[in-house]
């Protein structure tokens, strides 16, 4: 579905370039849950943003659903979570849900009924009239994700979007990613900071290092798909979040 | 209203402000007169009066304050002086309109009666220069603030616009209105256009330069995380304008309207000042100082004053009605 062969992106700075992706090799199947892990400046976000189409690589070839980047963005093929909810406080949660379906010409009826639909998918039904400032961190991110969702795309691409919320919300919220992609099958891309999240989540973990932004670990995970939470205290769930850890120090994620 | 006490507060400190200032204002006056009328002061020449400093005067001459208060053509008029002026040409005008014979005698007076209504005709009454002046201003500040949203919009989307405009409009405020808006008038009269256009036209030339800073600063406000979320919709130039840039600029074009509308009534008193108008607030304030009527200056300058801080309540009263719906602020 995603294929990145030798990708490769340099940004021209003031002070000179930087490597931000350097010969990046990468598969995803359909239907994987794949997570970008690594310390900041890493490549993750601008590899997400490749493939979203909002950087351009400068080497390199990337194809997305057999197209490049751009062409599967105007095929909206994919929807895009970022890192803070970004609703719009001068509309409803259902108004807000509705903004890439308004922009995509939907009919009203067809609308209203994806609102529905998707609102149920989170866990959001009976917020729709409300406005963004009066749901919580978690629900608006969960709204974020519904309207990601509501033009059924193939792919979900998330940056962070748990980053900001605290450690009892963020548990709940993988729990229900998880339920979300069991019931809708779609191939998800997620890039994060933290090592439980990303082999809790994930189906296949790529382990990126900074300076050059590049991958240096590969791990596909064997833990079973259907996945309760208790299981991250089990042996098998510690071997791979060591064997990330070991990805990141040999990066020299560790390092000063 | 919350904040009436703090405001009256305000007012009755300025007006106590004012009522000691009026005295050492008028002092000079007030001593010329006294030496004139043979009076005995420190010192007795006018000459070395105005050689000596007022603070020295005052004292030496302390029987002259009670004369400086008290002056007839002062420079400085009592406020309760300038209140009873703006009384007497607004609503005492509009008792007194039935007994200059339009009607029967009528001691009660309500908004609805006759007389109130020709105090808006009434040549004499401050409202009805207050009407000559705020007609214009809110012809202009419409007319102002569509051209600034239309120039905003055209430096956003355009990048020739973009490069050349805003110098040309900040050099375009820098020209004194005081010397152009004759000329205006004078040409515009000559096309054949007359009345509340050219001075519209004066007052919107004031309101339109805020207007463009505030609404390009407002539609630059989105980020770059809402303009990416835009992009991965492959939205179009005029959605992401009516749907995100649009909304996230009122707030600015809300503040500068406020700045907007004051600039324009400005713009409005100013136009009528060298052209020689006869009706408004610009011309009241000309009369005032051809006949040398001090009070009826300051009477029309407080009524302008009211009526700015009116267009400005005003403003703000939708602003936060608006701002609030949209929730844009809470």
């Amino acid at each position: 579905m995603i294929k990145a062969q030798g990708l490769n992106l340099v940004f021209q700075t003031n002070d000179g370039p930087v490597h931000a992706l350097k010969d990046v090799d990468l598969e995803i199947d359909k239907g994987e849950f794949v997570s970008f892990i690594g310390p900041s400046g890493c490549g993750k976000t601008t590899f997400l943003r490749c493939v979203a189409a909002l950087e351009t690589p400068t080497g390199g070839s990337l194809t997305v659903n057999g197209m490049t980047p751009d062409e599967a963005r105007r095929n909206r093929a994919y929807g895009y979570v970022f890192q803070a909810a970004g609703l719009y406080p001068w509309r409803t949660i259902a108004g807000n849900i509705k903004l890439p379906l308004e922009i995509m010409g939907y009919s009203r009826s067809d609308q209203d009924e994806r609102v529905k639909n998707v609102l149920e998918l989170v866990d959001l039904e009976g917020f729709g009239r409300k406005y963004p400032w009066q749901l919580s961190g978690g629900m608006q991110q969960r709204a974020s994700i519904a309207r990601a969702l509501a033009f059924d795309a193939d792919i979900l691409l998330m940056d962070e979007p748990f980053g900001a919320l605290d450690e009892i919300v963020r548990d709940h919220l993988n729990e229900q990613l998880l339920e979300l992609w069991a019931r809708t099958d779609k191939t998800i891309g997620f890039v994060t900071h933290s090592i439980p999240e990303a082999v809790y989540l994930s189906t296949k973990i790529v382990v990126m290092s900074p300076r050059p932004g590049r991958i240096t670990d590969i791990i596909d995970s064997p833990l079973p798909k259907e996945r309760p939470l208790d299981i991250r205290d089990t042996p098998e769930f510690l071997a791979i979040a060591h064997r990330v850890r070991e990805g990141l120090r040999a990066g020299h994620a560790y390092d000063d | 209203m919350r904040n009436l006490l703090p405001i009256l507060t305000v007012v009755a400190v300025i007006l106590g402000l004012w009522y000691l200032a009026v005295g050492p204002m008028n002092f000079r006056l007030a001593l010329d007169a006294a030496t004139r009328g043979g009076a005995d002061v420190t010192p007795a020449t006018p000459d070395e009066q105005g050689q000596t400093g007022l603070i020295r005067l005052m004292l030496d001459n302390p029987d002259v304050m009670p004369a400086a208060y008290a002056f007839e053509r002062p420079r400085l008029p009592q406020p309760q002086d300038v209140v009873s002026e703006i009384y007497e040409n607004t609503i005492g005008l509009a008792r007194r309109c039935e007994w200059q014979g339009f009607g029967a005698e009528r001691d009660n007076w309500s908004p609805l009666s006759d007389g109130c209504l020709r105090v808006i005709e009434n040549r004499r009454s401050l409202i009805f220069h207050a009407w000559q002046t705020l007609a214009p201003t809110l012809l202009g500040f419409a007319i102002g603030t569509g051209l600034g949203i239309l120039l905003a919009v055209g430096i956003v989307y355009n990048r020739t616009m973009d490069l050349s405009v805003m110098p040309w409009a900040i050099a375009s405020q820098t020209i004194p209105i005081l010397a152009i808006a004759p000329m205006v008038i004078v040409v515009l009269n000559a096309v054949g256009i007359q009345g509340l256009l050219p001075k519209s036209l004066i007052s919107s030339y004031l309101s339109f330069f805020p207007v463009v800073v505030g609404m390009v600063k407002g539609l630059r406000s989105p980020g770059a995380m809402d303009l990416d979320l835009l992009r991965t919709y492959s939205a179009s130039g005029a959605q992401e304008f009516w749907k995100l840039r649009l909304p996230s600029s009122l707030p600015y074009l809300f503040a500068s309207l406020k700045i907007g509308i004051a600039a324009a009534l400005v713009g409005t008193i100013v136009a009528e000042l060298p052209t020689g108008a006869r009706f408004g607030l610009g011309s009241r304030l000309l009369t005032g100082s051809y006949y040398g009527q001090t009070v009826q200056i300051w009477a029309a300058l407080i009524m302008a004053a009211v009526c700015a801080a009116l267009l400005v309540w005003v403003i703000g009263v939708v602003e936060k009605r608006t701002l609030t719906r949209l929730g844009l602020v809470r």
